[in-house]
């Protein structure tokens, strides 16, 4: 990557700094602060007290005077967050494993295994990955009543993977698809079976693939929003999302406080996460649409 | 000798046969598929299916319903409120989308130029995309307050306007809102997507364009714009859909208010099925949304056939 843009820019050293400024980095910097101001302004309204927030004479809006811990306090002593946050983690978690086990063992068997029918059982799949939650949610919500899961983490624990497992048996189908067939051979001949071959020597291969897949369904199953809110129906089963829209506003009195401060506590953990693997998250959502 | 050999024999058979099955690559790979399809078939293509069945039926919430034909779409046809919801779905996207289509490209040609910093600067333009857009839809809520927007209030400062801007009191101006917001999130998954398309890009061929003396339009006209179109078209396919279906951000930041200004099909489906209690007539709404989204995915699959094509692959 690095090597390929210095090559393109072989006459850079031509372009005068102030030049280079009006056309790269000014337009460059204003983007940027239009991307983060929202972030900016999450955070800076999580830590004000009430009395600055809603005073504008007195107080400039852009700074903090006097910062507080009272909105997030408020938050987790005195809401069901911490419950949110943890039902937030379960659903997240077990959905991206079950996910990952389903589409490992499917990759594998559209790459390599290569039955009859592959081709188009793995298309199938690829439309799988095109049908938008927002048509599926309610004939979903019918078939999880009838299932007796409605109102539990399980409901989203088990409807998750449906975005999921296209998504990341996509991923997978490409990077299986890089690894030599003759390893494969050499360990059929030396007597492995297939299982041994996926578990030593195409999941090991292929680490970094399983990362990125997992990485991006976590983040994707931590933002889910729509499923969560049409299948959970008490305060304490409820995911952050959720949590945050449908409890934090009593009718038209709305705790911006505590809003923002679930806001910014609820996309933290993500950012966190995403911060360690930026380029497999790269990889997977660039990965996604160049197959 | 007979009478020992006769129970190996038929254990060797037996045992044969099972293994044979699990080294036939199409017994294996059904048993390998079984995860996956159960979970697809049960709550993708089925629900697919029973939503389909759902829009022709009056359904509600805790009941039976029976078979009415086409009668939901019948009164859909007569209904304002769904055609203006048809309006803004269609305005919502094309809006956002041109938009994100143009600063995406931009930046992504601003990215790809020698930075420093260049890996960090990509990982913070990525964070609208990777943070949950109901959170950030809270803070884009509070930020179109109508009494303490810092839209408004810096506006006022600067002399531009007197009184604070009712972002979202009035239809317009709150359509435009959902639509910026919309952008804010939509930007960074452009401009990454299509940054990874421009640096598969040979720089030889620029090389060879600056050596002919190609201008800086002539080299994006005629060589950055055809050899990343395929990528284009693939993206903007995805970022359509993401768009058109898009509930998260209306139901966060306008819940399709005011008047139903901002209404989109898939919120709209979810106030009749849902908090209406009307599972048919939801269901009719969003399957209106179908022939949209297939039209989409054709777009998508012409699209990745024409990239192989480029690419010197098979047709």
């Amino acid at each position: 990557m690095s090597t390929a843009d210095d090559q393109t820019v072989g006459m850079d050293y031509l372009e005068s700094f102030p030049r280079k400024f009006l056309r790269v980095y000014l337009p460059l910097g204003l983007i940027m602060v239009f991307l983060l101001f929202p972030f900016y302004w999450m955070t800076v309204a999580t830590f004000k007290p009430d009395a600055e927030m809603y005073d504008y004479e007195k107080y400039n809006p852009f700074w903090i005077v006097h910062p507080t811990f009272e909105h997030i306090t408020k938050l987790f002593f005195e809401t069901d967050y911490p419950l949110w946050m943890w039902n937030t983690v379960i659903v997240s978690v077990s959905s991206t494993f079950i996910s990952l086990f389903a589409s490992v063992c499917a990759a594998y068997a559209i790459e390599r295994l290569r039955y009859k029918g592959s081709r188009y059982v793995g298309l199938a799949i690829f439309l799988g990955y095109l049908v938008p939650p927002s048509i599926l949610f309610i004939p979903l919500a019918a078939i999880v009543f009838q299932l007796g899961l409605f109102d539990g983490n399980l409901a989203l624990i088990l409807t998750y993977p449906t975005f999921l497992i296209p998504f990341c048996t996509w991923l997978l189908m490409g990077y299986f698809r890089t690894i030599p067939y003759e390893l494969e051979e050499c360990a059929l001949i030396d007597g492995a079976t297939r299982l041994q071959i996926l578990t030593k020597i195409t999941l090991p291969l292929s680490l970094p693939g399983v990362i990125s897949a997992g990485i991006f369904a976590f983040t994707l199953s931590w933002n889910e929003f729509i499923y969560a809110l049409t299948f959970i129906s008490s305060s304490e089963n409820k995911t952050i999302p959720v949590g945050a829209i449908t409890e934090l506003v009593n009718g038209d009195v709305y705790h911006w406080g505590a809003l923002m401060a679930a806001a910014l506590t609820g996309s933290v953990p993500v950012v966190i996460l995403y911060s360690f693997f930026v380029e497999y998250y790269v990889s997977a959502m660039t990965g996604a649409v160049k197959e | 000798m007979a009478v020992i050999a006769e129970p190996v024999a038929a254990e060797i058979k037996r045992s044969s046969l099972w293994s044979r099955a699990f080294e036939s690559r199409n017994f294996l790979g059904a048993m390998f598929m079984v995860p996956a399809i159960a979970i697809l078939i049960l709550f993708l293509a089925y629900p697919l299916l029973l939503g389909l069945w759902l829009g022709m039926t009056d359904t509600k919430i805790g009941g039976v319903g029976r078979y009415i034909g086409f009668a939901n779409f019948v009164s859909l046809a007569k209904d304002s409120v769904f055609w203006l919801s048809v309006f803004n779905t269609i305005f919502y996207t094309v809006a956002a989308s041109v938009v994100k289509f143009a600063i995406g490209l931009y930046l992504a040609l601003l990215l790809n130029e020698r930075l420093p910093f260049k890996s960090m600067i990509r990982a913070i333009v990525l964070l609208p995309f990777v943070v949950p857009t109901v959170l950030s839809a809270i803070a884009f809520w509070w930020i179109y307050d109508s009494q303490f927007s810092i839209i408004s209030w810096v506006l006022i400062k600067a002399g531009l306007i007197t009184r604070y801007i009712d972002f979202l009191g009035d239809p317009w101006n709150a359509r435009w809102s959902v639509v910026v917001a919309n952008i804010w999130r939509g930007v960074p998954f452009v401009a990454i997507t299509l940054l990874a398309g421009l640096q598969t890009i040979s720089p030889s061929l620029y090389e060879a364009a600056n050596l002919d003396g190609a201008t800086n339009l002539q080299r994006f006209r005629h060589i950055t714009l055809p050899m990343l179109s395929p990528i284009i078209a693939v993206v903007m396919t995805f970022s359509v859909l993401m768009t058109f279906t898009d509930f998260q951000l209306i139901y966060t930041i306008t819940r399709g208010g005011p008047i139903n200004a901002t209404h989109l099909m898939a919120t709209l489906s979810f106030q009749r099925a849902i908090t209406g209690g009307n599972l048919g007539e939801g269901a009719a709404i969003s399957n209106a949304m179908i022939p949209f989204l297939v039209a989409a995915i054709l777009l998508s699959f012409f699209g990745l056939q024409r990239s192989r094509w480029q690419q010197g692959g098979r047709d």
